[in-house]
């Protein structure tokens, strides 16, 4: 038989506590959230955040809409290769530099990366784009030999 | 009976708007808390903040940029912004303040000046 000092338990009873409360608040936010929000967040446990875009074609130009609240316009990374539009970039944690606690915390913040494949052909180098109201839009104007044309008949 | 049931269903969707509930994060910051609420497409304007009973909503309502041609892929909801929080009795709602900037919405709200700690000197 071996004898083992008496070790007193290592009481921690409030961070057990608080552990409990997170996953109370996390169970209680899974419900008052709407359904596809939970949906997209536990998505975004396993790939990153992945913002939702829209793509709209018009005769002479694509368009992509993207959701990108609170970045900053150098924090965005737009470019374009083999037909293919990838945005990227980078959302700092800014509070917390300056030794704040986040009580919780549901923005993701981190890298994202989004790559879209183009309808069609686009003019790579009259690529422009906007950021207002945190939302990023990019004007790809399309292709001269893919453009609709009239032929007119002579 | 189903149709008058029916007829009030829809009655109700057509009066309540529709909104979608928008991530957010609560940081503790010195005297009081930072929330941050992801509205993407919502500017000043369409901002509605108010506090009522202890419960602080957020409401915001998006003006997207117009965007001529054809939708051909979509991700993004149609639906505004509402958000309820309901707020630690320690914060004075009356100098509660935002700001919103490309799309998030930041609150400060700080500690009313009973609860802040004090010290007392002794005389």
């Amino acid at each position: 038989m071996t004898l083992i000092r008496y070790q007193a338990p290592e009481l921690a009873p409030w961070s057990a506590a608080d552990r409990w409360s997170n996953l109370r608040d996390e169970l209680n936010s899974f419900f008052e959230l709407p359904f596809w929000s939970s949906f997209a967040r536990a998505g975004e446990l396993f790939t990153g955040w992945s913002p939702a875009v829209d793509l709209y074609q018009s005769n002479d130009n694509v368009i992509a809409v993207v959701e990108l609240p609170g970045m900053r316009k150098e924090e965005i990374e737009i470019s374009l290769h083999d037909g293919t539009l990838t945005i990227s970039g980078e959302r700092k944690r800014e509070s917390s530099s300056n030794g704040n606690k986040a009580e919780r915390t549901e923005r993701y913040i981190g890298t994202f990366r989004r790559s879209i494949a183009l309808p069609t052909r686009v003019a790579a180098t009259k690529v422009s784009a906007t950021y207002r109201d945190g939302i990023l839009t990019v004007t790809l104007p399309k292709a001269e030999e893919v453009k609709p044309k009239q032929i007119q008949v002579s | 009976m189903n149709t008058l049931t029916r007829e009030n269903r829809d009655g109700d969707r057509a009066q309540t708007e529709q909104f979608v509930a928008p991530p957010s994060s609560v940081i503790e910051a010195g005297d009081g808390y930072t929330l941050e609420v992801e509205m993407p497409g919502v500017n000043k304007d369409g901002l509605d903040i108010s506090v009522e009973n202890n419960e602080l909503t957020i409401v915001g309502r998006r003006s997207l940029p117009v965007v001529e041609g054809t939708l051909v892929h979509h991700e993004s909801r149609p639906e505004n912004f509402r958000r309820t929080f309901e707020l630690d009795p320690s914060i004075d709602a009356n100098k509660i303040s935002a700001s919103v900037e490309q799309g998030l919405v930041t609150l400060t709200l700080p500690r009313a000046e009973h609860v802040k700690p004090r010290k007392i000197a002794v005389s």
